[in-house]
């Protein structure tokens, strides 16, 4: 306990404070040197550059969701599942029609397929916040319900096995570029400028923050907390959605076990970002480096010839000492 | 002479960040007595039994004697190690287990290969409640007994250590006579086996009824050590009170106008019953009463943080329907709650967003927020409250107590509200930040606000209120005004030893 008396503010600038807040920008630059001197150059290629960006869209779209919802002290499991209900509902109305389609006759407009695919995601995400927010029941529990609920209607929905045969229009969102700029990047970029915006400018980002710093206390500052919470799992089931439809888009075909374990890989971004599982801390820009992060060690320590299994300990390490770092900056 | 008392403590302080709780306190106790500390909410007593069983640690200088030898109690272990147990005014009972594993929590008894016995656990606990003729099933789960019946088990838990000190705060606040009754007589029984018993408590029958010696603290300082047979109730209270009032509570004068809030016949469970009361524009309304009066849930049901079973509240002549605190808020009603850190602020969050958050909506009209305003008018209530913090920027936690509390103060003035209503305004400030909060709300009733304030320190009933509110178990035991408050008549209403002055003067 400080012994701390009236007047006891910093007024000059604190270095200290500022390093730690900067940090992980040069946390990232250091990942970025030595993935390029251990990869003889390989790394910094632009070939490689392009995979890692275009392949981080999707972990740092849902990323972005997390980002939300661990700020107001929450947690959402179910983003793998629901990019994978995504995936398969957008690209069954997304194919080519043929005896062996989903819906063989069907022949969809691409744009409502794509825009249902994120429907159903937002949906899965409204109820994630409705069950929250009217039954009390904690945020892990309810979305490892969901978890393995949305997970079970992917496989169902596709027979187990991916939903292929897609109008190449479809394909459009995960592989083509506009001038030059691979579109999984530029949605990323439109969705995180897009939150960045509603948590710093907006009144329902300020409830977001305050929720998270003091449920109670907004609660009496005249906060609906049953809308917000709603809201913010909607959100994220939205944005896994989006991820779901890229994904799909990228390999072409639906497949129901899409987005397996990349609910750990967007904690992780949230939280080397700085988000705090604490709650009321977190900003966008550093769950996008975060994300970045992750991804260039998934990409790096696969130019290395590292596999798999090496991945999933070097970052099962890394979000604990992300974490270790993160207490020691806030308390 | 150090033989005769069984505990020493010596010039014991205790700094909290921005309160000084404990101003080199010299304690002693004897053994085979019993030892009542009296003394307002927040005097410092529970603060320094705290220390005693090594929940807080004093500062630098300090030092405890047990039987004339220091002890260092670095935790509360090392406390129940060195013979020292407390009932604690806050029950904390694991509700999912049982009685007897409750009483034996982190000392299990143990038997063949070191695991516990329920049956010797069982039994000890039927033993100990033979002894002091306890009838409550061990095998029961904590959760099913009445709070009366936990408040015996943590009395025949703090026993059942055997320590030769034994503090109980406030353990008759939630039994009825009977249970009083019975306890007064374990006391009894303790005291003649040399036990030396602390007792904190509020009920002046009670301190008189049992207790040797009395030790008066105020404003964390202690005042007095005098034998119970030296003391009368006057006595007590002037040296429970003892200080100028005038000084310290710059009440102006303010013009009181027409009625802006009048709540009439307002029910919610135990603690809010049929509460009607009338409130003027420019007045400050006091509430007084005991811990658990139902002060708090009055302010709570009326700002819909819970709701009402029934009762009108009428604003400004129009009756209004309040569910939830954003219902308060429209209807022109604030709150600043009771406790700072569980209510009132968000810790990491900037003194700017805590400042604006119950106010957003009129600074952010379609959603979108007006930053250049937003600026403006917390720039402006900084300046207007003297805050010091190096920035709006600056996390709300790293400010003291008193800073803190200007900030909720502007989180609700910036709702522009007509009724503004504080509970427990200045706890946990220190002196000077007390009198500027003071000084803003009388200047906030001399604009034609009204004020209600919840408070448990008698001097700032007494200094602030136009009138007060006293309650009692729920109820509004009568309403005093402010030429004839003294602290004797609302202690007399508080404490229900008024005889029979009912609600029928409120209004």
């Amino acid at each position: 306990m400080a012994t701390t008396t009236t007047a006891d503010v910093k007024s000059k600038f604190d270095t200290a404070a500022f390093i730690k807040q900067y940090a992980i920008i040069g946390i990232l630059i250091i990942f970025v040197v030595v993935l390029t001197f251990a990869t003889g150059g390989k790394f910094l290629q632009t070939q490689n550059l392009l995979n890692v960006v275009t392949q981080v869209a999707a972990i740092g779209i849902i990323a972005i969701g997390m980002t939300f919802v661990i700020i107001t002290l929450g947690i959402d499991l179910s983003v793998g599942s629901i990019l994978a209900v995504a995936a398969v509902v957008s690209t069954s109305l997304a194919q080519l029609p043929s005896a062996t389609a989903k819906y063989p006759d069907l022949h969809l407009p691409v744009i409502v397929a794509v825009l249902a695919g994120i429907a159903v995601g937002a949906l899965a995400g409204w109820t994630n916040g409705f069950l929250i927010a009217t039954f009390k029941i904690a945020p892990f529990i309810a979305t490892l319900g969901m978890m393995s609920s949305a997970r079970g209607l992917a496989l169902i929905y596709s027979d187990g096995r991916p939903i292929s045969r897609l109008d190449p229009t479809f394909n459009f969102l995960g592989q083509n570029a506009i001038l030059g700029i691979p579109v999984p990047i530029i949605i990323f970029a439109i969705v995180a400028v897009t939150a960045h915006v509603i948590l710093n400018y907006t009144r329902f980002g300020r409830h977001v923050y305050a929720i998270g710093g003091n449920e109670q206390a907004a609660r009496v500052s005249g906060i609906n907390l049953k809308r917000a919470t709603i809201v913010i799992y909607t959100l994220c089931g939205l944005l896994a959605g989006i991820a779901g439809v890229i994904s799909a888009g990228r390999i072409g075909s639906g497949n129901p076990q899409l987005g397996t374990g990349i609910e750990l890989d967007a904690i992780t971004a949230a939280v080397i970002g700085g988000t705090s599982f604490k709650g009321g801390i977190g900003t966008i820009w550093g769950t996008v480096i975060g994300a970045l992060i992750i991804q260039s060690l998934n990409t790096g320590l696969v130019l290395l010839g590292m596999n798999d299994f090496v991945q999933m300990v070097v970052k099962g390490a890394i979000i604990i000492v992300a974490v270790i770092l993160d207490e020691r900056k806030n308390r | 002479m150090t033989e005769q008392f069984v505990l020493q403590m010596q010039n014991i302080s205790k700094t909290f960040p921005g309160v000084r709780a404990l101003d080199t306190v010299n304690l002693e106790v004897r053994p085979g007595t019993v030892h009542a500390l009296m003394g307002e909410n927040g005097a410092g007593k529970s603060t320094l039994m705290k220390i005693l069983i090594g929940m807080y640690q004093m500062d630098a200088g300090g030092a405890i004697v047990l039987d004339g030898q220091t002890a260092a109690i670095k935790d509360t272990a090392s406390g129940l190690a060195h013979g020292i147990s407390m009932i604690h005014q806050e029950l904390s009972p694991v509700p999912e287990m049982t009685v007897a594993e409750n009483i034996f929590l982190g000392r299990e008894p143990t038997a063949r290969f070191g695991l516990v016995s329920r049956k010797v656990m069982v039994d000890e606990c039927r033993k100990l409640f033979d002894r002091w003729e306890i009838r409550i099933n061990p095998s029961a789960k904590m959760r099913s007994l009445s709070i009366a019946q936990t408040q015996m088990v943590e009395i025949a838990k703090a026993i059942s250590f055997d320590s030769r000190i034994i503090i109980m705060d406030e353990p008759t606040s939630a039994i009825t006579e009977v249970e009083v009754a019975h306890l007064h007589r374990m006391i009894d029984q303790l005291r003649e086996r040399g036990k030396a018993i602390i007792y904190i408590t509020h009920k002046m029958d009670e301190v008189f009824k049992i207790s040797d010696y009395v030790t008066v603290f105020r404003d964390g300082k202690l005042v007095n050590t005098l034998p119970a047979a030296d003391l009368d109730r006057d006595k007590l209270i002037a040296l429970m009170v003892g200080r100028e009032l005038t000084e310290m509570f710059p009440k102006e004068h303010a013009e009181v106008g027409d009625v802006v809030l009048s709540v009439r016949g307002l029910n919610r469970g135990s603690l809010v019953k049929d509460v009607s009361f009338e409130l003027r524009r420019g007045e400050i309304l006091g509430f007084a009463g005991l811990m658990g009066a139902g002060r708090t849930e009055v302010l709570e049901t009326l700002f819909g943080v819970a709701a009402a079973e029934s009762g009108e509240i009428v604003v400004d002549g129009k009756s209004v329907r309040i569910k939830q605190p954003k219902d308060a808020i429209a209807a022109g009603l604030a709150l600043l709650t009771e406790d700072r850190k569980l209510t009132g602020i968000m810790g990491v969050l900037s003194v700017r967003d805590n400042m604006i958050m119950a106010a957003l909506p009129k600074y952010s009209p379609n959603g979108m927020l007006q930053k250049r305003r937003i600026e403006q008018v917390c720039e402006e209530q900084r300046k207007a409250l003297a805050l010091k913090t190096p920035s709006l920027n600056q996390h709300i936690q790293n400010l003291s107590g008193g800073n803190q509390q200007k900030v909720l103060i502007s989180r609700w003035l910036l709702t522009l509200p007509e009724i503004l209503m504080i509970d427990e305004p200045t706890r946990g400030i220190d002196v000077g930040a007390k009198s500027e909060i003071h000084r803003l709300m009388s200047a906030l009733a001399k604009t034609g606000k009204a004020i209600i304030m919840v408070s448990s320190e008698m001097p700032e009933v007494l200094g602030m209120s136009d009138r007060v509110v006293v309650m009692h178990e729920g109820r509004v035991s009568g309403v005093v005004d402010r030429a004839e408050a003294t602290q004797e008549r609302i202690m007399q209403l508080a404490t229900g030893t008024a005889g029979a002055t009912g609600p029928a003067d409120a209004a």
